[in-house]
């Protein structure tokens, strides 16, 4: 109910969308021709309109690839007309709730969110897993795992202290962390696993990826929290330490955690309205699923052989199109 | 005639003596008793801890939030700008770079938008700015961001009308009314100095995500300068000439119509250059919540490092700059020209010319409009991917073979300068820091600005932020330091020599407005993230603005006194150490003071790349649910200590003018 009143504007918007896109569909007229995308094929069928979807995307490029993919079927396949639009986490989640944003199609937990959002406001609705596991952890470049073998272990860590201090470090071993919006335990961790060392924050993906490259390339030393899937991994095959195992509800208590980050599976977001739409393009967003090497193959098209996010999913759409038909509804 | 430069400069360093003093003295007190008290009553707080403050902004943002679809005044009102703004840069985008009225194209095409673009410049500013209208135009499509550039300009002419509209009226009632120039005064400084990703989230609360945030956001940052600068050029006008007009029998609205306006067109024109350049700084940072343009380009180019496509979007952003720079301040030239020498040639001839260029403009603009070859630029023209591949190429032969040096450079000023400094900025108790700043404050101006300080330390304390505001003050301060150096050698160096100014200005122009995300990579990879990186980003951004006041003030020395020094057999050395830059040291205060205002804007961008403290509070404000009030605070702290700083460098530099003035 909150989303309809301050839609008063928005409803209008949708309501010329809907109709533009009605007359597209009674016979394509001169001059609005929408992107040759073909929607007389899907509504020939007798199934539901489309319309337009928006899908937020998240600043980094795994998410990207996922979003391209599923924005690429939602248009060639369902005949939808896909927004994308770039927003950090918390500001498409706001977007919810504004009417602003459909989807979140790659979601790293955000509890916090998840309890204002869906609980709460009641806004926004999980659509069920991604299908990748986001793992979090404590990586070492390659050639310190080769070099020091026992490095990777966390028991180990205190003796290798001295190698990874830094300016920033006050005398300590420095441990690496990245952006402000991540998930990270690591100072109670450092605490509580009694470590030598001091997290200095450097406050953004860009920051850790070029502190790991760097330290690869250069043979320096770096201790690091990074995760995957993600693209870089594919460039530098950073290595995982280990901490001690996860179990269930050990990192409850935020200030006593002593274990290794849970495996996080990643899922989809919507908002409430979207999910009620009876929309094709949500049965898409929830049916969805593909594996981290997916995922890092498209983003490996995108950062890497620096194709745009439409190619990369054209191709890999083309090449997968089985995957592809399951996501498809099947009314 | 040689004594009169000498004398003058060693009465003048008189008065700066004891003064010097008191300062080594209060220093060296504060690092006294800091061995003896240092670890006491320092506020620490860790990275996710709150004070009550915090916890209770967190609060009322959330009603505000909960509030937003019941009231009134969201549903009547801020929809209805949000409306009007989104349908104005729309519209912009319709004409010049998106799809739109049923065409696959839009309305105009590249080559009417060049045209057009070139008829302004010529009709209001020169053959010369004409020209580099045309090349700089030409080339966004050359670097093949057409488009890209196109909704940079929208947006970015939205919000500079925007900002006109709502500046110019503010500064005209600025000018003419003492009281509410004291009252928007304050206002407009912590406007300047907020970081943009305090406010940029919850914007997009009230404007939703799209043009109108980020138009919002952008005029925020854009206003101040061209209220202020309207009203220094209303109070600017002559008192003689008002009262002139005044004994003409003019009223008060008819001498500010006819007397005051006119001759402050050209300050007004000013304001409206400094709007567009602010309005620019915002394009990568509005981007963040979906603002069309190159902002875009440059924010997704970060997420792969990809420094190539980042400078690329980022040199366009730069042209775009120097062109409207330069055409503003063509028209604000022919304005003083027209002005001084009153009309010279008839209307006719102007209106012929007029006529002429708009004619060939209307031409150029309807062959863009029907063919393809002039709407959609082409794409074989496309030079972007060199421009990509020349500066990858430099940034990895910089990262290999540099890295070694500037670990080195790093690890000196860290050890040698930054952490002795942070250490004794952050393990002295509070209240002795609080003592020093006001002793500071007390030695180098008055006692208003010690009341200033005071309250500034109180509100640092209250904020809770007080620890991560010194690291911050450590770091901003080497910054600044820095900055000076570099102001000086390359800002002497620049104004005496006219051939070195040309080189160097574009430089400097380009530091200026290419996006700090564009060079942090590089920077990245050079230096780590580290608190240095952060330190060289701000000075990247600082430097231009101090070498530019200082090379002012050196080219602004009498040349009497160069002449009489020279005369006086002075060497090239005593000629700058005794006579230019002790003259210049009004202009070089103000250098200084204006660096290290830039330099705090830098501070949220050096929290994303390993400076954290109060950049970092900002930036996980802007990312997390929880930590919006503190960062919140973190922003007004950052605004806090850009007042203390700004007072005290501004009234030390009237004080040390004002003495320099008597002793002559």
């Amino acid at each position: 109910m909150t989303v309809s009143r301050i839609g008063r504007p928005r409803a209008m918007a949708l309501l010329v969308a809907t109709g533009l896109l009605v007359s597209a569909c009674g016979g394509a007229k001169v001059g609005e021709s929408d992107g040759g995308a073909a929607p007389a094929a899907s509504s020939a069928d007798g199934k539901k309109e489309c319309g337009t979807v928006n899908i937020a995307i998240n600043p980094w490029v795994g998410y990207e690839a996922t979003a391209a993919v599923i924005a690429h079927v939602a248009e060639k396949d369902l005949g939808c007309s896909v927004t994308k639009k770039d927003l950090k986490e918390e500001i498409a989640w706001q977007g919810f709730a504004t009417g602003e944003v459909d989807a979140i199609v790659e979601n790293w937990a955000h509890d916090d969110l998840k309890k204002k959002y869906i609980e709460d406001q009641k806004v926004a609705v999980s659509a069920g897993s991604t299908g990748n596991k986001g793992v979090i952890g404590w990586y070492v470049p390659p050639w310190m795992a080769e070099k020091y073998p026992d490095i990777t272990d966390w028991k180990n860590l205190n003796k290798y202290a001295d190698l990874f201090k830094t300016s920033e470090s006050g005398g300590k071993g420095q441990l690496l962390d990245g952006d402000p919006s991540f998930v990270t335990n690591d100072a109670a961790l450092v605490k509580n696993l009694k470590l030598d060392y001091k997290v200095v924050y450097a406050g953004s993906e860009a920051a850790l990826i070029t502190g790991f490259r760097q330290a690869e390339k250069q043979k320096t030393p770096m201790l690091g929290y990074f995760y995957e899937p993600q693209w870089f991994l594919s460039e530098v095959k950073l290595v995982k330490v280990k901490l001690p195992e996860y179990t269930e509800g050990c990192d409850a208590d935020a200030e006593k955690v002593a274990c290794d980050y849970p495996l996080y599976d990643l899922d989809k977001i919507v908002s409430k309205k979207f999910a009620d739409s009876g929309s094709p393009a949500y049965d898409l967003v929830k049916n969805f699923t593909w594996t981290n090497e997916d995922q890092n193959l498209v983003a490996k098209y995108i950062s890497e052989d620096k194709m745009t996010a439409e190619e990369a999913a054209e191709k890999w759409v083309g090449d997968n199109p089985d995957k592809v038909k399951a996501w498809l509804p099947t009314s | 005639m040689a004594t009169q430069a000498t004398p003058a400069g060693g009465l003048r360093r008189l008065p700066a003596w004891p003064r010097r003093y008191l300062l080594a003295a209060v220093v060296a007190a504060w690092v006294l008793i800091w061995v003896f008290v240092q670890g006491r009553d320092t506020f620490q707080l860790g990275g996710a801890e709150l004070t009550p403050l915090h916890v209770r902004i967190n609060e009322g943002s959330e009603v505000i939030d909960n509030s937003r679809n019941d009231n009134p005044f969201f549903l009547y009102f801020i929809n209805y700008i949000r409306l009007f703004l989104d349908e104005s840069v729309t519209f912009v985008q319709a004409l010049i770079s998106r799809p739109s009225f049923g065409r696959p194209l839009p309305v105009v095409g590249w080559l009417g938008v060049v045209a057009f673009a070139t008829a302004i410049a010529l009709l209001w500013g020169n053959l010369r700015v004409a020209l580099l209208t045309a090349i700089g135009f030409a080339s966004f499509g050359l670097l093949g961001l057409w488009e890209e550039s196109m909704d940079t300009l929208a947006l970015t002419l939205a919000a500079v009308a925007l900002s006109l509209l709502i500046g110019i009226p503010l500064g005209v009632w600025a000018g003419v009314n003492d009281r509410f120039n004291r009252l928007v005064t304050p206002l407009l400084d912590f406007m300047q100095t907020m970081p943009t990703f305090v406010y940029l989230a919850p914007l997009t609360l009230f404007f939703l995500i799209g043009p109108a945030s980020a138009t919002v956001a952008t005029v925020i940052y854009a206003v101040p300068p061209a209220i202020r600068i309207t009203a220094h050029g209303i109070r600017e006008v002559r008192p003689a000439t008002l009262e002139a007009s005044a004994s003409l029998g003019s009223t008060a609205w008819q001498s500010l119509r006819k007397v005051r306006l006119p001759l402050a067109k050209r300050t007004i024109i000013v304001g409206v250059n400094q709007t567009i350049m602010a309005a620019l700084c915002m394009v990568t940072i509005a981007a963040l919540i979906d603002a069309p343009g190159l902002g875009k380009t440059v924010v997704k180019a970060l997420e792969t490092l990809d420094v190539g496509s980042a400078f690329n979007a980022g040199l366009a952003i730069v042209v775009m700059a120097i062109v409207l720079d330069r055409v503003t301040s063509a028209a604000g030239r022919r304005v003083e020209i027209r002005h001084r020498a009153g009309r010279s040639r008839g209307p006719g001839r102007r209106r012929a010319e007029i006529g002429a260029v708009l004619a060939v403009t209307g031409v150029l603009a309807y062959l863009s409009h029907v063919y393809v070859w002039a709407a959609e630029f082409p794409s074989e023209a496309n030079i972007g991917r060199y421009v990509r591949q020349g500066v990858d190429a430099a940034t990895l032969w910089a990262q290999d073979n540099l890295a070694v040096y500037t670990g080195a450079f790093r690890n000196a000023v860290s050890y040698g300068l930054l952490n002795p400094f942070e250490a004794l900025l952050t393990g002295s108790p509070w209240w002795l820091v609080g003592a020093v700043l006001i002793a500071f404050a007390a030695i180098l101006s008055n006692v208003r600005v010690v009341l200033v300080t005071a309250v500034c330390v109180a509100l640092l304390v209250g904020l809770g932020l007080w620890q991560d505001s010194m690291v911050t003050l450590a770091s901003t301060l080497v910054a600044t330091v820095l900055v000076m150096v570099l102001g000086v050698v390359v800002g002497v160096w620049m104004g005496r020599s006219d051939r070195v100014d040309q080189v160097v200005r574009p430089v400097l122009d380009a530091g200026q407005t290419m996006p700090p995300f564009v060079y942090l990579v590089p920077i990245l990879g050079l230096f780590g993230a580290t608190r240095i990186t952060a330190i060289i980003a701000a000075v990247v951004y600082a430097a231009p603005v101090a070498v530019k006041l200082t090379a002012d003030g050196i080219r602004g020395v009498a040349p009497s006194a160069v002449e009489a020094a020279t005369a006086a057999g002075s060497s090239t050395w005593q000629l700058i150490t005794k006579v230019q830059l002790p003259m210049a040291r009004s202009a070089l205060t103000l250098a200084a003071s204006q660096g290290l205002i830039y330099v705090l804007a830098m501070v949220v961008v050096g929290g994303l790349v390993g400076a954290g403290a109060l950049g970092y509070d900002v930036v996980a404000g802007f990312s997390q649910l929880q930590l919006r009030g503190k960062g919140l605070a973190a922003g007004v702290a950052i605004v806090v200590l850009g007042i203390m700083l700004e007072r005290i460098t501004r009234t030390a530099a009237r004080r040390a003018d004002a003495e320099a003035h008597g002793a002559r």
